[in-house]
């Protein structure tokens, strides 16, 4: 008979060695769906997660789509620690854009060298009060923050949608539901010469590095460990569980915010109706993947935004619906999720009561 | 002004809602919380649609997304109950996986139309005004719908399984002590949530917009949730929430209708809105939600013997 042992503390190995295996399994299973397809599994898995590493620009867009993933998953990391469930990321992203991106259009015949600041700082301020509603709510009125978030992200879309056919439309864009093209002055300044790769990137290093310096050195995040990992302990601490939700979901929705502006600013240079292909929500799986650490979140947020390129260009080359990403991602999640059982777990085989004591 | 088409569309947009809150009540009733229930809608609205428009049987199309809710469903209940991974996040894990594998076998059918699910015109009775076509001339499904709910209400409240089921979603460790298989409960419990959830799916493509588009539930699944909160975890007001929503939902459509100058994306947002003021309503009186929700509820269950 086979059985789950409790071990009693978690396995650091096996949580370093989880995502390794969860993505071993991934790629198998991506073989399988290829066959099933009727692709070849090896030219499409080349094609998927090779090919795009070979050119230059492929890098660059791979860092270009990692910048949000990054940014959002540090803030969601670091509330998820603390069991807040901020799953509204896509809609502080959004409000982010809007702000920012409504600020840069306010003032789109300006060259002053401060319009990018001040465009940031709005977007920062935009994602910020996003996520203070669900804050809000939840401290206020014990509402479930996951439903809230998730239903602001709805409202802040329609929100864009409304602003871009309505009255944000491009005077000169022949009717397409656009805004007009923001100007130089609150673009973000571009990285790497012809590629699209823009400041959000180097941002994105700070956020790694600043959540590095909340978690391991700041009292706060101190608390917010102890929070997610032993609440009975948190409580009689007396840490303040409300401090902790603001502070979760002020600091997951400004990195949501800053990701959306930055997209704006910085890779697309105006207001679509659809700017994101969902980068708040794969972002929740960069944060699991990357074990809620903020040098993890990197790396995951890298692998994560591999899936994206590796979509487009196997849609490209061998004609892969675009849908087969969200399936990877989905089912990377499923068996990280899964692996993450030996964590807390090992694998007893025999009848119960022999072999305890750990 | 004419209100039985008005009524006729309130009962089309609440019937998936009243469904996939019907078997969320029931898994959450046995202690588990399952935020997947947008990604089995989906899951069972394009199995429904495929099959339906293969088979040309839309029967074959209703059993076919009941069917694929429920396997999803398992995915959620082996990761959960099994592997004792966490519910929250394995939720999730369920929606985003389910837009994608939607949108992938769903690929090969946007465009395609179908004829909707027929209606159940009862011959006589359904011919009498205003509440003949209401009550009478309805497709399956909404009947079902209200079969369900009305069986669930009984089932938990007045059958010794049910009481089992609520005692595991109250108490795991003192059912387990009892001797109740509290993980086969807990199986069956979220079996049935995917059940109608699919369900739910099916009737989104087959009945209510009979198409298949990518993501066409927005966020029906997530309104479903917070249902049941709203309703306290009771069936009658499961059944009036749903009623309210659809109700909501339908208002954007008719908004223009009746001269109301407001652009659409804003009669959009109402279902979302109002979903927030509901939660708001119920969730600020603690005790209640104390009261009323399973305790054991979103907690992993591992029997040490």
């Amino acid at each position: 008979m086979v059985r789950l042992e409790s071990r009693g503390d978690v396995s650091r190995a096996w949580s370093l060695l989880s995502p390794v295996v969860a993505i071993v399994l991934t790629l198998i299973s991506g073989v399988v769906i290829f066959s099933a397809m009727g692709k070849d599994p090896g030219l499409a898995l080349y094609t998927y997660f090779v090919q795009p590493l070979t050119t230059a620009f492929g890098v660059t867009e791979l860092l270009v789509k990692a910048t949000p993933l990054v940014l959002i998953g540090i803030g969601l990391s670091i509330g998820f620690r603390a069991n807040v469930w901020n799953i509204g990321a896509e809609g502080q992203f959004t409000i982010g854009a809007i702000v920012g991106g409504g600020i840069a259009i306010a003032f789109h015949d300006s060259d002053n060298f401060l319009l990018l600041p001040v465009v940031m700082i709005g977007g920062i301020l935009g994602g910020m009060a996003w996520g203070a509603v669900p804050a809000f709510l939840k401290t206020r009125f014990n509402a479930n923050e996951i439903l809230t978030s998730l239903m602001l992200t709805y409202v802040a879309v329609l929100l864009l949608s409304y602003l871009v056919h309505g009255p944000w439309r491009d005077p000169d864009g022949y009717n397409f539901p656009e805004s007009r093209l923001f100007p130089a002055a609150a673009m973000m300044p571009v990285l790497w010469e012809d590629s699209r790769l823009h400041l959000g990137a180097a941002l994105a290093v700070l956020a790694v590095v600043g959540g590095w310096v909340i978690l391991s050195r700041a009292v706060i995040g101190f608390q917010l460990r102890v929070v997610g990992q032993a609440p009975a302990a948190a409580k009689h601490a007396g840490f303040s569980q409300n401090k902790l939700i603001w502070f979760s979901l002020l600091l997951g929705g400004g990195l949501a915010g800053l990701a959306g502006v930055a997209e704006v600013a910085g890779t697309i240079g105006q207001l679509l109706p659809s700017i994101s292909p969902g980068y708040g929500f794969t972002a929740i799986i960069v944060a699991f993947l990357g074990r809620l650490h903020p040098v993890g979140v990197l790396l995951a947020g890298l692998i994560m935004a591999l899936s994206y390129i590796g979509g487009e260009v196997a849609q490209i080359e061998i004609g892969l619906p675009a849908a087969v990403t969200g399936l990877f991602q989905g089912i990377l999640l499923f068996f990280l999720l899964g692996c993450d059982v030996l964590t807390h777990y090992r694998i007893r085989f025999g009848a119960p009561g022999r072999a305890r004591g750990s | 002004m004419d209100f039985v088409p008005v009524i006729l569309t309130v009962i089309t947009a609440s019937t998936p809602l009243l469904f996939a809150a019907t078997g969320e009540l029931v898994t959450e009733k046995s202690g588990v919380l399952n935020l997947g229930v947008e990604g089995m809608m989906l899951v069972g609205a394009i199995a429904a649609f495929a099959v339906a428009s293969t088979t040309g049987s839309g029967l074959a199309g209703i059993v076919a997304g009941a069917a694929a809710g429920t396997v999803m469903a398992s995915v959620f209940a082996f990761l959960t109950l099994t592997m004792l991974a966490n519910q929250v996040a394995t939720g999730l894990a369920l929606t985003i996986f389910g837009i994608g594998i939607s949108a992938l076998i769903g690929a090969g059918f946007v465009g395609f139309a179908l004829e909707p699910l027929p209606k159940l015109a009862i011959p006589v009775i359904s011919d009498i005004p205003v509440i003949g076509p209401i009550l009478f001339g309805q497709d399956i499904l909404v009947y079902l719908s209200f079969v369900m709910i009305l069986a669930v209400a009984w089932f938990l409240s007045r059958t010794r399984p049910g009481l089992i089921l609520k005692a595991v979603g109250e108490s795991h460790d003192s059912a387990h002590a009892l001797g109740y298989p509290v993980i086969a409960i807990r199986y069956a419990a979220v079996l049935f949530g995917g059940a109608m959830s699919g369900l739910a799916g099916a009737y989104l493509s087959l009945a209510y917009t009979p198409l298949w588009a990518e993501n066409m539930t927005a966020g029906r699944g997530w309104i479903a949730l917070a249902l049941v909160v709203f309703a306290t975890w009771r069936p009658g007001r499961v059944v009036l929430g749903a009623y309210m929503f659809g109700a909501i939902t339908i208002l954007q459509l008719h908004a223009q209708g009746w001269g109301i100058e407001i652009a659409s994306q804003f009669m959009s947002m109402l279902p979302y809105l109002a979903t927030i003021l509901v939660l708001v309503l119920i969730s600020r009186d603690k005790t209640k939600i104390r009261l009323n929700a399973p305790q054991c509820i979103g907690k992993v269950f591992h029997a040490a013997h």
